[in-house]
């Protein structure tokens, strides 16, 4: 697996994704820098990682989503290239229009930090082959705007083409009030685009990888884009 | 020219940033306070004197980063 991970001024978890990639891959990702104008030849990951790219300033990811980078990675998406955005990462591909909707400030106007639990929704992604459907993971979230917003029509669309591939949820699996952390719609916490090779989520695998972590439930959906892309190769 | 463009939330979008100065305000013992909804204003100077141009610089400059039109919409006036 060829990854590029995607470097803006701001962001800060790009090495933590980084080590989570060479962990499921071994192989070093590419640091590609927002200025350049092309991917390195043969990606086949484009990894936008999270923090807080341009301090937040305007809207979380709206800068980021107009660097010269971006429209090497539209190209790269429309040719069915494989995409990943987390947290920082979900926010720039919506402000790029790589994904439907907007990320709000949380409902309770608080900043959240700690692991939450989301519920797998299908396993015949490239983004979840390693989760079976309806298994709970844990893995942590970190941000302030992370409350899933679409049109009622864009929701309509997701629910029903299965585009909704995490969902927040309780220890048990179970979708509800108590355990939407940010207020988004119907719980979601990660969708795809049309095609299913663009993934944005809010919360972090990349930090649930290795056992002195505390857990490894994050490793499913990067070992799943090994799975996927060695079988494509 | 001096021109500014003014963001604001769609109705129906939750706005908490709105609601939680709304909460001060209330607190704060202000009188009559009904709603408030956040936005955002850009004061911008246009180099020129064409009038139409400046107000579709600023249009294009609304639609591709000063509003997410998803969530927001704008209005432009170019002011001298």
């Amino acid at each position: 697996m060829k990854s590029a991970i995607l470097v803006f001024p701001g962001i800060n978890r790009e090495r933590d994704m980084a080590r989570a990639l060479k962990l499921a891959s071994g192989h070093e990702p590419a640091m590609v820098w927002h200025a350049e104008t092309a991917l390195p030849r043969g990606t086949d990951l484009v990894v936008v990682p999270g923090g807080f790219s341009y301090g937040d300033y305007l809207r979380c990811g709206a800068i980021a989503a107009r660097a010269p980078v971006m429209d090497a990675v539209r190209d790269f998406a429309a040719g069915g290239g494989l995409v990943l955005g987390v947290c920082n990462g979900f926010q720039i591909l919506c402000e790029a229009g790589l994904l439907p909707g907007v990320l709000m400030r949380n409902a309770r106007m608080k900043f959240i930090c700690h692991d939450v639990h989301l519920r797998v929704e299908r396993s015949d992604t490239p983004f979840t082959r390693g989760y079976n459907a309806g298994q709970v993971i844990r893995v942590p979230v970190a941000h302030g705007e992370g409350n899933y917003e679409a049109d009622e029509e864009t929701l309509k669309r997701l629910e029903g083409e299965g585009r909704v591939l995490y969902r927040y949820c309780s220890a048990e699996g179970i979708v509800d009030e108590a355990s939407n952390i940010n207020g988004a719609a119907q719980s979601i916490a990660g969708i795809v685009n049309e095609r299913g090779n663009v993934l944005g989520m809010m919360p972090h695998p990349e930090n649930h990888v290795e056992d002195i972590m505390g857990c490894t439930d994050g490793r499913g959906l990067f070992a799943g884009l090994v799975a996927h892309l060695e079988r494509a190769a | 020219m001096k021109a500014r463009v003014t963001v604001t939330l769609k109705s129906g979008i939750l706005d908490p940033q709105g609601k939680a100065i709304e909460g001060a305000l209330k607190s704060l013992g202000v009188d009559g306070v009904a709603s408030v909804r956040q936005g955002k204003v850009f004061d911008i100077e246009i180099a020129g004197s064409d009038k139409a141009k400046a107000e579709a610089a600023l249009k294009d400059a609304a639609d591709k980063l000063l509003a997410n039109t998803v969530i927001e919409n704008y209005r432009v006036e170019v002011l001298s």
